[in-house]
């Protein structure tokens, strides 16, 4: 009744091949962002901001990344965590080496950084697929962290190994370092955010998108059919890389400030994105938004339930929140496999309908 | 699902925040899961027994209660965060986040938002430096000073003469862990051994090819710079390649009861070292009688008299003074973090003091001053003396080597305040 194509009709090819063809579905886009953009930064907090709301954004973009890679294209990826560091590292030695350019230019030029990395790593999937490919990007996860370990340049010689970011401003008001204000944290990621939302989703829907999808189902046939698959994978290779550099580098300069490569960037990271991925729906923009919310979300909604409402010992709530979380992801993939999105575009097509029942 | 999401953060939250009342917060910054729990546990349960007993025994201090908050990080650096900016709203006096990778993030964010940071023994060594980070206090040593001690002690082991001795360092490869490099290469240029270092990946689990490496080139003296499960595993490859034990010194968060144990008598001889000096102090009586025998106890009460039961103790012990030390200096009992911070750099902890509160010779005498937040750097040397499954004191408080380290921390702390922008100089509130 409400979410429904009858009487919509669209009277120019634009109009017909738009992003959301439903009116419901463009008012909806309109209203989160306005919601985003101008009432959550009056009511964030210090505490919502680094605990939920910044870690879902920067997650969220660095699994639209791998959700490009893995989901769109096809090519298993383990190396999420790795590329992050390159994005981070990226933005720190660009930060420090040009003070004076803004950090804005720095992260979108770190994400270009990890493009090429990624590009680079992405060559054995040239010759390998599936199982053998996550393995070869496994390799590139482990080489760059112990790489960011060993070489000094890296992190400017600092005896400590960690690298910080200092203080930079955006029109006067601070983003990085620790004088920076909730909001301001929140707005640059959303800002991010929306930016690489809107730039996927319109890839993802262009002829570039459709040719990852070939390689993706039949690489041999999209081939016969003139895809080129070394440009295909190498593209999304890049393409993604560049998200997930911008989401390691707003990860290092706001979220974090200073990271330590072993720890932060390791293998569990790359897992946890990939989970992201999975249960929030291959080959799809939401499905990336809502696979981040999920994992970002849920231990901290579980601890303040099991500690603060609960009481229960903090170890206690900790080990269960591992427990509650892989039944959880057991539960999705056996109940719907293809993850949250699937829900969602399930709901939407009984809402199409409703309250008819077919 | 966010929306959702959103109502019960906003719910607990206020459920949380509820008690507003008058009492001292000390936030715990815990970690009883994860591959470093075997080292946490223990020490935050001495940490919350001494400040239970207090409540139970003396009221508080100064007539406060004492609220712990407990918060489970894992070790790991962004929980660590989480845990400080859910718990700094409550009022927080001190954080002690126990983890050097904590630490560093936590430095700026604490100064920013004037809350004292303790990192005794660990975190940031140029933190020593009061007048670069005026909220940063890391009494009574630090990684530098063990350093210095450790030499020292060779030194002396080898009548005053290091020459061409080769020592290597296993370390933990995190901030933690690389601690020590630049003062021991300072160190092995004036005196002259051969320095060599050798990396452990967290967590540690795996050092095969470490300790391969260690019996292909025989050093003198091994020393690490591990934590949790790493120290384990050391210990048991040292002990299969057969290496002598005495002379494997490790620092003092390498030397537990647990890290030698899995090892049984092959971890016999084994050296560490450590800021406290424990044994059978009258304190834990008291702890047995107001706390584990109330029921009250933080862990299942096992892990009281041991190395870092104690250290948390004394931990909170330092705590407890400089809460102490601020309700004198201001005069009032409900003290705020900043006042907590006048306290702490005004802290002069003598023996007759750490008599009086049941622990005679914890730890070793220091004041603390706006320019030196580090203490006075002193560490015992002690052996694992497996048959009797216990640690046996070698030595008296060693000295470290200042004239090393002090211009390497004024270095530092010069570089950190240039980097940031912080003008050198005391508090002046």
């Amino acid at each position: 009744m409400f979410y429904r194509e009858a009487g919509d009709f669209k009277t120019s090819y634009d109009a017909d091949s738009q992003t959301f063809p439903i009116a419901f579905d463009r008012y909806r886009y309109w209203v989160v962002l306005a919601v985003a953009f101008l009432v959550i930064p009056f009511v964030i907090n210090d505490y919502w901001a680094n605990a939920l709301l910044v870690p879902f954004l920067i997650y969220a973009i660095a699994a639209i990344g791998l959700n490009i890679l893995t989901g769109y294209c096809g090519q298993v990826s383990l190396g999420t965590g790795a590329f992050m560091a390159v994005g981070a590292y990226a933005c720190y030695k660009l930060m420090t080496a040009f003070p004076d350019i803004s950090i804005l230019i720095h992260i979108i030029l770190a994400g270009g950084i990890t493009a090429l990395v990624g590009a680079a790593f992405g060559l054995p999937s040239l010759r390998i697929k599936g199982f053998y490919l996550a393995v070869a990007t496994l390799a590139a996860q482990f080489f760059l962290v112990w790489l960011f370990n060993k070489v000094p340049w890296f992190y400017n010689n600092s005896a400590s190994g960690q690298i910080s970011a200092p203080e930079r401003f955006v029109f006067g008001i601070p983003v990085t370092g620790p004088n920076t204000e909730a909001w301001a944290m929140y707005l640059i990621c959303l800002v991010f955010v929306t930016g690489s939302a809107i730039i996927a989703r319109n890839m993802t829907r262009g002829s570039m998108g459709r040719k990852w999808m070939a390689i993706r189902d039949m690489d041999i046939a999209a081939e016969i059919i003139g895809v080129n698959p070394l440009r295909a994978k190498l593209s999304a290779f890049a393409v993604s890389s560049f998200f997930i550099g911008i989401s390691g580098a707003l990860f290092f300069a706001v979220y974090l400030g200073a990271v330590e490569v072993g720890e932060v960037f390791g293998i569990n990271k790359s897992f946890l994105v990939l989970f992201m991925v999975i249960i929030g729906g291959l080959g799809s923009i939401f499905g990336a938004f809502a696979g981040a919310a999920f994992l970002v979300c849920l231990p901290v909604v579980l601890k303040l339930i099991g500690v603060d409402l609960l009481g229960w010992p903090p170890d206690l709530v900790a080990h269960f929140q591992l427990v509650i979380i892989g039944l959880m992801i057991m539960f999705f993939l056996i109940k719907e496999p293809h993850g949250l999105a699937q829900l969602w575009r399930v709901a939407k097509e009984k809402l199409r309908l409703w309250p008819f029942p077919y | 699902m966010k929306i959702q999401n959103l109502t019960a953060l906003a719910l607990s939250t206020a459920l949380a925040s509820g008690t507003a009342a008058a009492d001292l917060v000390l936030p715990d910054l815990s970690y009883r899961t994860g591959a470093y729990a075997a080292g946490g546990i223990p020490f935050s349960d001495g940490y919350q027994d001494y400040l239970n007993m207090l409540n139970a025994r003396d009221g508080g201090i100064g007539g406060e209660e004492i609220r712990i908050v407990e918060c489970e990080t894992g070790y790991n650096t962004e929980k660590g965060v989480e845990c400080y900016e859910s718990t700094k709203g409550e009022g927080a006096l001190i954080y002690q986040p126990l983890s050097t990778g904590i630490t560093y993030q936590l430095i700026p964010k604490a100064t920013a938002d004037n809350i004292p940071l303790h990192t005794m023994g660990y975190g940031r060594t140029s933190a020593a430096n009061g007048e670069v980070f005026n909220w940063v206090f890391n009494y009574p040593a630090n990684y530098w000073d063990a350093a210095g001690v450790i030499v020292n002690y060779l030194l002396e082991e080898n009548g005053g003469d290091l020459k061409d001795k080769t020592l290597a360092l296993v370390y933990h490869n995190s901030a933690y862990g690389k601690e020590p490099i630049r003062t021991l290469e300072a160190l092995a240029e004036v005196h002259g051994f051969k320095f060599n270092p050798i990396a452990v990946d967290h967590p540690g689990q795996e050092q095969k090819s470490q300790w391969l490496q260690i019996r292909r080139e025989r050093p003198d003296y091994v020393l690490m710079w591990g934590w949790g499960v790493m120290n384990q595993v050391a210990i048991q490859e040292a002990a299969n390649i057969g290496f002598p034990m005495e002379n494997f010194i490790g620092n003092w968060w390498s030397g537990a009861e647990h890290d030698v144990t899995p090892a049984g008598a092959g971890a016999n001889g084994y050296k560490s070292l450590n800021m406290n000096r424990i044994g059978d102090l009258p304190v834990f009586a008291d702890i047995k009688k107001h706390v584990h025998d109330a029921g009250n106890a933080a862990g299942d009460g096992s892990n009281i008299g041991t190395v870092l039961y104690t250290r948390g103790m004394y931990a909170a012990m330092l705590a407890q003074e400089a809460i102490a030390s601020a309700q004198d200096i201001h005069g009032v009992s409900d003290v705020t973090p900043a006042m907590v911070r006048d306290g702490m750099e005004a802290l002069d902890i003598t023996a007759a003091r750490m008599k009086e509160l049941g622990m005679e010779g914890v730890g070793p005498e220091f004041s603390v001053t706006c320019e030196d937040h580090g203490g006075s750097g002193l560490g015992i040397v002690q052996q694992w003396n497996a048959a009797d499954g216990k640690w046996v004191a070698l030595t008296d408080y060693i000295e470290p080597a200042d004239d090393i380290t002090t211009p390497l921390v004024a270095e530092d702390s010069a570089a950190f305040a240039a980097e940031n922008d912080i003008t050198p100089g005391c508090y002046k509130g």
